[in-house]
């Protein structure tokens, strides 16, 4: 089966959840496991909070991207921004690192997207903008 | 994000029923430290049975609690959590610092 999606909305903290609902409803046709759904939430959540925090250091009027891609068993979740862009992707994805201490981050995203999808890239440039591009095999397990 | 206390003793329960994410973050972590202003606090018990999700952002709410109640000689007690939010934890390494009931 094969089968795409894109939405785009504001940069605002509110639609974290709606990306959330989204990508857990474009992801449930491929039936996979409550596990597999609520690993997809929280990668998605991750790199939607990513984008507006640090993408657009939190100003409201930008747009994020959620592209997703069904082909066959396998899931792909791609979260774009314009924003500033991540001058050391490294340091970036170390886990406990935080550019930003002062909003009580717990600097772990990119190691909760790592965990919980198979595959994470990060494309980045600075002043230009952000992708993230994830995968997942869907297994049907539970 | 909505919150249910109730103090007994030095032990403070608090229910968090919704979703912990960013957007939740700074009205969750408001509400906790107002609790926690009350200095005779030294338990805070964290119930998560009615809390659907909870992504990194949580995380760092439970962390920076963790850490206010340790300066006073505290602890933070975390229970209920559902399959989706123990594997946050599980792979965060929360449950190192985090006792769990």
């Amino acid at each position: 089966m094969h089968n795409e999606m894109e939405v785009r909305f504001l940069s605002l903290s509110g639609n974290e959840g709606f990306a959330r609902a989204a990508a857990a409803a474009f992801a449930a046709q491929m039936n996979p496991g409550i596990e597999e759904l609520s690993d997809i939430r929280t990668a998605v959540s991750e790199a939607v909070t990513n984008a507006i925090i640090h993408g657009y250091d939190q100003n409201r009027d930008c747009i994020v991207t959620m592209q997703m891609e069904i082909e066959d068993d396998d899931l792909t979740v791609i979260v774009r921004d314009d924003g500033c862009g991540i001058g050391d992707i490294e340091l970036a994805r170390k886990p406990f690192f935080t550019s930003k201490p002062e909003l009580e981050r717990s600097g772990m995203g990119f190691s909760v997207m790592e965990a919980f999808m198979d595959e994470v890239d990060v494309c980045s440039e600075v002043g230009k903008g952000t992708v993230v591009t994830m995968r997942k095999r869907i297994r049907h397990a539970n | 994000m909505e919150l249910n206390a109730q103090k007994r003793g030095p032990r403070l329960f608090v229910r968090l029923s919704g979703e912990l994410d960013h957007h939740s973050a700074e009205q969750t972590r408001i509400m906790l430290d107002t609790l926690l202003k009350d200095v005779t606090v030294r338990e805070l018990v964290l119930d998560l049975s009615d809390m659907s999700f909870m992504d990194s952002a949580g995380l760092g709410v439970i962390l920076g609690r963790f850490r206010k109640l340790s300066m006073r000689g505290g602890k933070l007690i975390v229970k209920g959590m559902n399959t989706s939010v123990d594997r946050i934890f599980q792979m965060s390494g929360l449950y190192a610092i985090v006792e769990r009931q």
